[in-house]
């Protein structure tokens, strides 16, 4: 026996010894994993999250929070002198003096933008494919608490530097919350310490930034990973693979390696933006006072949509009784995207009561073959596009020649026109493609080569598809719709009719699907023409 | 129509198809060479890093195209580590990919119920404990429990209450009142009305007594738009029109929607417009809402001469000033 | 005609010398006109020339008197300042109707500009031109309060880093980068189009001097931690995630996870 093997043994040995772990990492070690480049989204999210833990360590390194006014002295000369919050002068040190400062500021920031970005492309595949049906809802709704948690820990994230633009939205912040009915002016002086800005704000949403919410990520990630290992990871459906089964890698060698390798090579993607891309110029942008304002002033992209919201929000206003309440900052603020976020963390839970279907599954959907969902999504995603377009409206009008007030209205009605005729046209879209799959299933694949008969008639041969593939394309499940509760024999109406009927319906909806090739069908081609 | 005939098979597994370097070694030791380059570009990546930070001046900046001009440390430290890393990761992969067995596996799912037996030998247990516990029958501990719970979450929330002070008055008080000279902001310097010609525009504060400290929550309220147009553009009530001097007139810069500056004056149009949201107030009608989520005008500052000539205001505001809240009562 | 054997140069001498006929009889055709030209010149008076100039290139805007009208201002009182603005550059000729004047390349040469200036001048008192050397902002100005400035009274319209901004209905504050400190000074007394006039008294010559250093000092500003995209702000950031972020990241998964060969 070599040394290291004896040397491993021993240690492993050790630890056996005090925790029985031998048994438990065997079985660990040789788990499967499928192996999807769609798979890799949520890892994306993961790894950009353990950069924002790493870079973020070394940037509490030199920041100071304190709002204590300070005259800056370092080498940034256009500030040298002037008056700002010892946060925004750490951040210029940081910044300018030093060694790496900047790299990490701008891998910490752009890593942020990666972390939200790959979360939302992660849950859009996540959607499309129906891996949040059972067992998954769970799952589910800890991705959601990722999402809404991950959009406030960015916003408090950039506001940390006490800049121009930061500030500015902390201003509109504020706004949100004074806006609130009956507490709103107390919890914005609790929140704040006083009157805006104060000296507290900062230093509090620090601790929220770089310790509450952190910690909650980390239980949050770390639930969400142990249900995928436990639950075992979806597949999508193709040759050999089964409700019943999981095929795929093991865990040791190839998905360390390819999972490792990919945390290296997200964290390099990560660092070489930050090389080379400027983000977040903070000394442009110059220290926050209320009293100045910046042309084109954005959040960071994944607020931009409550930004475009509240934009197109007409300004409605209640005063009644001595007292005011704003519609035009609590309906995009906070009722719209509350409702639209509880309607996302339900979803789950509203289809499988549409369908009726409350079985396990662990074959993914291919986005066709559910056009009602894939539309839903489709649509959502659509009015999100459009909110998220009129948060940019005066950065999209100077540099395309519009105007911000052609933008805005284009906004206001698209966002109710636009969403349901991409709606219908991506329902289309899906039964069209299923019609096609269903073509291609019965017909063969076309080759494009003809051949002549011996009677004179021309055709084109047609290939046809491998077993696999018409497997792949025929396999899914096509359950039938849900029947409205009928008054019995005795005429007697059943009770929850109403309820039963809308589900009825709706769920008449979500059937809507091209059937499946039949062995019929099937038959009947092989036995005639091609 | 649903589809209980199935009339393709599940296939199985497709036949495992081997790579390159599974049959041939020449093509895997090649593999090998390659994973063994790009682990190496890591280690250059890294030393090329720890140079860059001992050997560039931090202050020396190169040009690069589509960068620019750009601090050449930084850049230097920042490609150097992305490579370090990368390198890593692809060297880690394309080992997995051309070396490591890539047959297929497949393990069993097991389902997660447990059995019905388990299922009711649960229930039984808790239900059996439970009643041991004595909570169904002796409703006074279950009730006495309840009320503990329930208030013992409220002392933790009144232990936040000096968070802040109350807001009592503040939201309507600014440093604004009769006689307080307006000055420039940047300068401090008070303003005579020949100071302004028609068509122009000054960021003003008030002045404040003599050794006063101006903080960002006085600015928060007090900061005012002077704007001078011509005195016949006014389309004012009487009221109003008192308020202003010879073309002269003053708002709050404090949005009226959700407290950014409203500094951006169009001269010809005569409009103010908000960059945060684009509300758009008319100068001429005491900054009425042309456009945009605001809902209110920008409250107005009423203006007049002191006794050396300079601009003061005649009151202060005659109603708070910035976003809306509950307690407000004006329209 | 055996004895009128070419020579073989003759054909490129013939060339030639026609060239040569014929550019100098053009040079003394138009040397005739500007020799007129510059003796007119040189009897009338700058306000004269410029007058000449505004009723061919501008009246038919401005009216025949400067008076204004429905689509154009008047041009009594606005002196040499904003005349040197607007025509120093390029805005005005307007090259259509539209919202704004854009800036362009000038029209008219600085000795027409200057004569044309002279000319709105001699209608009504108003700002005189700014000559850029009176300008000593490198030695006067105070980049950081030019900043402090610049933050509280022109970011608002032209961004925080000078890149312009959108103002309503299709107007827009222009970009700063690149323009002539003369061209600055004029704006802010004069008020161009939407923008206010920045009086002396409220923003103070040495105050705007600041402000002009400042706007230099960022047009200068090295792209500090890479390529600056535009310097907007966060929306060009999150587009580059979506784009070459997500992208190369999305692409590096494809490759990940396909079989190799």
């Amino acid at each position: 026996m070599k040394t290291s093997e004896r040397v491993a043994g021993n240690v492993a040995g050790y630890i056996d010894d005090r925790t029985g772990a031998a048994g438990w990492a065997k079985k660990n070690l040789t788990k499967v994993f499928p192996d999807h480049w769609s798979f890799m989204l949520g890892e994306i999210a993961l790894y950009s999250f353990i950069i924002l833990l790493l870079s973020g360590t070394f940037l509490t390194f030199w920041f100071d929070p304190s709002q204590q006014e300070v005259i800056y002295n370092g080498s940034y000369a256009p500030l040298s002198h002037v008056s700002m919050s010892a946060s925004y002068a750490s951040t210029l040190h940081i910044s300018f003096d030093v060694r790496g400062g900047l790299l990490m500021r701008q891998i910490h920031h752009w890593a942020a933008l990666i972390f939200m970005a790959a979360i939302v492309v992660h849950l859009l595949r996540v959607f499309f494919t129906g891996a949040f049906r059972k067992p998954r809802e769970a799952n589910w709704l800890i991705g959601i608490g990722l999402l809404t948690l991950g959009i406030v820990e960015g916003f408090l994230g950039y506001s940390l530097p006490d800049d121009l633009l930061s500030g500015t939205g902390i201003r509109i912040a504020e706004a949100i919350i004074q806006a609130f009915p009956v507490v709103g002016s107390y919890l914005s002086y609790f929140a704040f310490g006083g009157a805006f800005p104060g000296h507290v704000f900062i230093p509090r949403i620090y601790i929220v930034h770089v310790l509450l919410l952190p910690g909650i990520f980390l239980a949050l990630i770390t639930v969400h990973l142990m249900l995928v290992w436990y639950q075992k990871h979806t597949q999508y459906p193709g040759p050999g693979r089964t409700e019943k089964n999981v095929v795929g890698y093991p865990l040791m060698p190839v998905y360390m390696a390819k999972a490792g390798g990919f945390f290296f090579i997200v964290f390099g993607v990560t660092a070489f933006l930050g090389a080379v891309a400027s983000i977040n110029p903070i000394w442009l942008y110059g220290p926050y006072t209320p009293g100045q304002i910046s042309a084109g002033s954005q959040p960071d992209w994944y607020m931009g949509w409550l930004d475009g919201l509240v934009r197109m929000a007409p300004p409605l206003e209640t005063h009644a009784f001595g007292h005011t309440i704003s519609w035009n900052i609590l309906i995009p603020g906070l009722i719209l995207p509350g409702i639209l976020f509880t309607g996302m963390a339900l979803y789950p839970f509203i289809e499988s009561w549409i369908s009726g279907d409350n079985r396990e599954h662990h074959l993914l959907d291919r986005p066709r073959n559910v056009p009602n969902r894939t539309a839903l999504g489709a649509m959502s995603l659509s009015f999100m596009i459009i909110a998220l377009a009129n948060g940019g409206n005066d950065v999209i009008a100077t540099h395309f020649h519009l105007t911000i007030n052609g933008i805005m209205w284009f906004t206001r009605f698209g966002l109710i026109i636009v969403p349901p005729i991409v709606f219908v046209i991506t329902k289309r879209i899906c039964l069209s493609l299923q019609r096609a799959d269903r073509e291609i299933v019965l017909h063969g694949r076309e080759t494009g080569r003809l051949v002549m008969t011996p009677s004179g008639e021309f055709l084109e041969v047609h290939e046809e598809l491998t077993p696999e593939k018409k497997w792949t394309l025929t396999q899914h499940e096509q359950p039938a719709a849900l029947a409205a509760p009928t008054a019995d024999a005795h005429g007697t109406r059943p009770r929850g009719g109403l309820k039963g009927k809308i589900r009825a319906r709706m769920s008449a909806a979500n059937a809507e699907q091209v059937p499946a090739p039949t062995s019929i069908e099937a038959r009947e081609l092989e036995g005639g023409h091609h | 129509m649903s589809n209980e005939i199935k009339p393709f098979e599940n296939p199985g597994l497709p036949e495992h198809a081997h790579r390159k370097s599974d049959v041939d070694a020449i093509a895997a030791n090649r593999a090998e060479r390659q994973v063994a380059i790009l682990f190496l570009l890591s280690a250059v990546g890294t030393i090329g890093t720890i140079a860059s930070y001992i050997f560039i001046d931090s202050k020396k900046f190169i040009f690069l195209p589509i960068l620019g001009d750009t601090n050449a440390q930084q850049l230097a430290l920042g490609t150097g580590l992305a490579a370090s890393l990368f390198f890593i990761g692809i060297a880690a992969v394309h080992w997995a990919k051309t070396l490591m067995p890539d047959n297929e596996v497949i393990a069993e799912r097991h389902e997660f119920r447990s059995s019905d037996a388990d299922r009711e030998d649960f229930v039984a247990t808790v239900k059996e404990r439970a009643g041991a516990a004595g909570l169904g029958r002796r409703s006074l501990i279950k009730r006495s429990m309840g009320v503990a719970l329930g208030l013992i979450g409220l002392s933790p929330l009144v232990l936040l209450r000096d968070l802040g002070p109350l807001p009592k008055n503040e939201f309507a008080t600014t440093n604004w009142a009769a006689g307080v000279r307006l000055v420039t902001d940047p300068g401090n310097r008070p303003i005579k009305p020949s100071d302004l010609e028609i068509g122009a525009v000054a960021q003003v504060l008030p002045a404040l007594p003599e050794g006063t400290e101006r903080t960002l929550e006085n600015i928060g309220k007090d900061a005012v738009l002077l704007i001078r147009i011509r005195p016949e553009e006014f389309n004012l009530d009487a009221q109003r029109l008192s308020w202003t001097h010879n073309g002269i007139i003053a708002f709050s810069k404090i949005c009226s929607h959700m407290g950014c500056a409203v500094a951006l004056y169009e001269q010809q149009t005569k409009h103010l417009l908000c960059p945060c949201h684009q509300s758009t107030f008319d100068v001429t009608r005491a900054a009425k809402v042309i456009f945009g989520p605001a809902a209110r005008p920008l409250p107005q500052l009423a203006l007049t001469l002191d006794a050396d000539g300079y601009l003061v205001a005649k009151q202060g505001f005659t109603e708070p000033v910035g976003p809306s809240f509950w307690e407000r009562n004006s329209a | 005609m055996k004895q009128f054997r070419r020579n073989k140069f003759a054909g490129p001498v013939l060339v030639v010398a026609a060239l040569l006929t014929i550019g100098s009889a053009f040079s003394i055709a138009s040397a005739l006109p500007s020799a007129q030209r510059s003796e007119v010149s040189a009897q009338s008076t700058l306000v004269d020339e410029g007058k000449q100039i505004f009723l061919k290139g501008c009246s038919s805007c401005h009216g025949l008197n400067a008076e204004g009208g429905a689509i154009a201002p008047s041009l009594i009182g606005v002196g040499a300042a904003a005349v040197d603005f607007q025509v120093g550059t390029g805005r005005m000729p307007m090259a259509d109707m539209s919202q704004q004047a854009m800036r362009k390349k000038p029209l008219y040469d600085a000795a027409q500009t200057a004569a044309l200036a002279a000319y709105v001048a001699s209608l009504a008192p108003g700002p005189a031109t700014v000559d850029p050397a009176s300008l000593t902002w490198e030695r006067d100005g105070n980049v950081a309060q030019g900043g402090e400035l610049f933050r509280t009274n022109c970011a608002m319209c032209h961004n925080f880093a000078a890149q312009g901004g959108a103002l309503s209905n299709g107007k827009y504050a222009p970009s700063l980068m690149g323009v002539e400190t003369q061209h600055i000074y004029e704006a802010m007394i004069t008020g161009p189009q939407s923008m206010p006039k920045f009086s002396d008294k409220t923003i103070t010559p040495a105050e705007k001097l600041s402000i002009i250093k400042w706007i230099k000092s960022a047009e200068a500003e090295p792209a500090i931690g890479g390529a600056s995209l535009g310097r907007v702000g966060p929306v060009t950031e999150g587009l580059l995630v979506w784009t070459l972020g997500l992208g190369l990241l999305i692409g590096v998964a494809v490759w990940l996870a396909a079989k190799a060969r």
